[in-house]
């Protein structure tokens, strides 16, 4: 019992992962019909947003002590961040609060891209056939991971969490199981809300704002909408930045959990489409839905009882899962009638 | 390129090809290019693509999952050296066979749908192999390291240990490496463009095109178009299983990275690029990509200062910093780069704008032509 417990906790926070970015995924699809390859890749960017912004606040200050010498027989260096410089010890919480913190950085830095990215590139692609949209996104994406690499190297880089949440809690105890049994990092438990608060943002927003509800309207018929007088593409424009910035955002907070390099947003790419794809095309519940399950599953099938009766069965259940879900329930579990059926 | 198509055309195109394929070491010579190595990825990979476009350029279905099919080509080749020995006709055989198996069971069940879910379903089938290799399946494939043929292999045919020397695959005592490895490559890419010629102008070929522009007509018509796209999409995979049994033999071992989706995506832009749908294009889109990668990733920060060295320092610091990025390790951001500047301005690829210079140097009104753009837009509707 406890270790299926702690096997839907960790899917949980790889699930929160998936549902952010395939909410996205879906919101820009069911708003301008738009396949779009690169929505990993705006992953990858938000996390590259804490790496960025950690970068900046560490910058150092050196200050060189010629009387002291080190073992090495060079004059000792003292090296000190310049915001702990400044600011004394409210920059050393700053500097240990680094990726909450870069959330500031990434929401109008992935707003504006994410703006820039719809009326410079996707807004000429609105007629175009599929296959075009999902090509010319794929070279955005590649293009996009060649300029992190260039810049932030091939390797991961780690990035910490804040001291306060980055132990393990054992959560077992509060809900009546044996102490040490269901042990589960503190930041997971952080990203977990963190994402269902996204999501829940983002529904309110849809749901009780007159821009979401010409969204909405949009969504189910774009032309009526433009009929009745109302200028949808602008609205469309904004839906899209948000739906960088969610991608960003679900990437900033992951930092902690995966040290990001530049093709994780490949990596996420594939499995957020499928996620998509099981939870039904312009399908908002089905794709959070989707996306929890999904990674809830991917764990139930790492843990290692089910891997000695199937083999292999951890690499392969999410793509299986969506073979099976495309053949035999082609809209997705939550998908509308006749939306991408075919 | 050719307006009007005659057997008389297609026999002059198919000879032309030829020559110019298997006169490749001679006018290549001059770019840089006219040596072995290269020349072997050129058909190669030209093969590959050749056969992508069969599925792709006449059916309109995009598979992001085509490199399968060249890993397991790669796969069973290496399999076959083990086993029988080193000569290449059996590993293409075991090639043939077993991407064709594959391509039958992954398109029976990827074909019942079209479209965007298409595309998932081949990738999703892409990744499970990809993972599979790497994973679970390590005593076939060899895992991380790759398959390679070792010395203390059956190898029936040429028999074990009496052969000490390095493991080359032979033809009947022709080493397929350097010019002879190429012109196996060469031929087998001759063959594959002639049955591609055939396949464009039959009446399955017309076929195909009919499912691209309106799928749905075609069935209204009451025809069953599965077994069509399914044969194509065999088809094409028997090409990409050659290709791979291909790299297997001109270096006798296999890994899994082949079968990543960025493989597959590599094809698709080595089609589009070309002009997919074209007989042409796909070759030298593979080639051309082939070429740049090439020569860009050989380019570092010396020979950058060699060539802007004509430039006052003050410019050519940052010249050669910006161009920095784009050559070398930084080849795939060139690559990434070209591929949407592509898809945007010129989604015919590079025959759609042969196609333009010449109507306009030759003024005459042609056909309205069959642009793939707007075949590609109809299939999707």
């Amino acid at each position: 019992m406890d270790a299926i417990v702690l096997q839907i906790l960790n899917g949980l926070d790889k699930g929160g992962a998936y549902a952010l970015i395939a909410l996205g995924l879906t919101l820009i699809f069911g708003t301008l019909g738009v396949v779009n390859f690169a929505h990993g890749a705006l992953f990858m960017l938000g996390a590259f947003c804490a790496v960025a912004f950690n970068h900046v606040i560490s910058l150092e200050q050196v200050v060189v002590d010629p009387t002291k010498i080190t073992a090495w027989g060079t004059p000792l260096e003292t090296r000190t961040p310049y915001i702990e410089v400044w600011l004394g010890d409210t920059g050393t919480t700053l500097l240990n609060y680094s990726v909450p913190l870069s959330i500031l950085l990434a929401v109008p830095l992935m707003l504006l891209f994410g703006y820039v990215m719809e009326r410079g590139l996707i807004r000429h692609f609105y007629k175009r056939p599929h296959a075009e949209q999902i090509l010319v996104t794929f070279g955005l994406a590649i293009v996009l991971q060649e300029i992190v690499k260039s810049y932030f190297g091939a390797n991961p880089i780690p990035q910490a969490a804040p001291d306060v949440v980055r132990g393990a809690m054992d959560l077992g105890t509060l809900i009546g199981f044996d102490p040490g049994t269901i042990v589960y990092p503190q930041w997971r438990i952080v990203y977990l809300f963190f994402s269902l608060g996204i999501i829940g943002s983002v529904f309110a927003f849809l749901q009780f704002t007159t821009f979401g509800m010409v969204v909405r309207a949009g969504m189910a018929d774009r032309e009526t909408v433009g009929f009745l007088g109302i200028n949808i593409e602008r609205r469309f424009t904004l839906v899209f930045a948000i739906a960088a910035m969610v991608a960003g955002l679900a990437g900033v907070m992951y930092t902690p959990i995966l040290p990001p390099d530049y093709h994780m947003g490949m990596d996420f790419l594939v499995l957020s489409f499928v996620v998509v794809v099981v939870g039904g095309m312009g399908s908002l519940p089905g794709a959070v839905s989707a996306g929890f399950l999904l990674g809830i599953l991917q764990s139930f099938a790492s843990m290692n009882e089910v891997k000695t009766i199937l083999p292999g069965i951890d690499q392969i259940i999410i793509y299986l899962v969506a073979v099976i879900i495309l053949l035999v329930r082609p809209r997705g579990l939550m998908g509308r009638k006749g939306v991408m059926e075919t | 390129m050719l307006t009007k198509v005659t057997p008389r055309s297609d026999l002059l195109m198919f000879v032309l090809f030829t020559l110019a394929i298997l006169a490749m070491p001679l006018w290549l010579a001059p770019i840089g290019a006219g040596y072995p190595d290269l020349l072997q990825k050129f058909a190669i990979f030209g093969l590959f693509a050749l056969g992508f476009n069969i599925l792709f350029g006449l059916t309109g279905y995009l598979s992001f999952g085509h490199a399968v099919f060249l890993g397991v080509g790669s796969y069973a080749a290496v399999w076959s050296f083990k086993l029988l020995g080193m000569n290449p006709l059996p590993a293409l055989l075991f090639s043939v066979v077993f991407s064709a198996l594959f391509a039958l069971a992954i398109g029976f069940i990827s074909l019942r749908r079209s479209g965007i879910y298409f595309s998932i379903l081949t990738l999703a089938f892409a990744q499970m192999s990809y993972n599979l290799a790497y994973s679970v399946l390590t005593p076939i494939t060899n895992g991380e390291t790759g398959l390679r043929v070792l010395q203390s292999d059956p190898r029936l045919l040429d028999g074990s240990g009496s052969d000490t020397g390095p493991l080359i695959s032979r033809l009947f005592g022709i080493e397929m490496t350097g010019y002879s490895g190429f012109y196996f490559c060469a031929v087998l890419l001759i063959v594959g463009f002639y049955i591609s010629q055939r396949i464009f102008r039959s009446p399955f070929g017309m076929m195909l095109r009919a499912v691209k522009s309106n799928q749905n007509r075609m069935s209204y018509t009451g025809l069953n178009t599965r077994p069509y796209t399914l044969a194509a999409f065999v088809i094409s995979g028997v090409f990409a299983g050659v290709a791979g049994g291909l790299l297997a033999v001109t270096d006798p071992l296999a890994g899994a990275e082949r079968m990543q989706w960025t493989a597959s995506g590599e094809v698709v832009l080595m089609t589009i690029l070309g002009g997919a749908g074209t007989l042409l294009g796909p070759i030298l889109g593979a080639g051309l990509i082939k070429y740049f990668e090439n020569i860009f990733s050989a380019y570092n920060e010396q020979t950058l200062h060699a060539i802007f060295s004509f430039l006052p320092d003050v410019i050519e610091a940052p010249v050669v910093s910006i161009a920095g990025l784009f050559v070398g390790e930084g080849w795939h951001l060139t690559l990434g780069l070209l591929f949407m500047v592509v898809v945007i301005f010129l989604p015919g690829g590079i025959m759609e704008g042969l196609n333009r210079i010449s109507k306009i140097f030759s003024r005459s009104k042609p056909k309205p032509k069959f642009t793939s753009s707007s075949q590609s837009a109809a299939a999707a509707e």
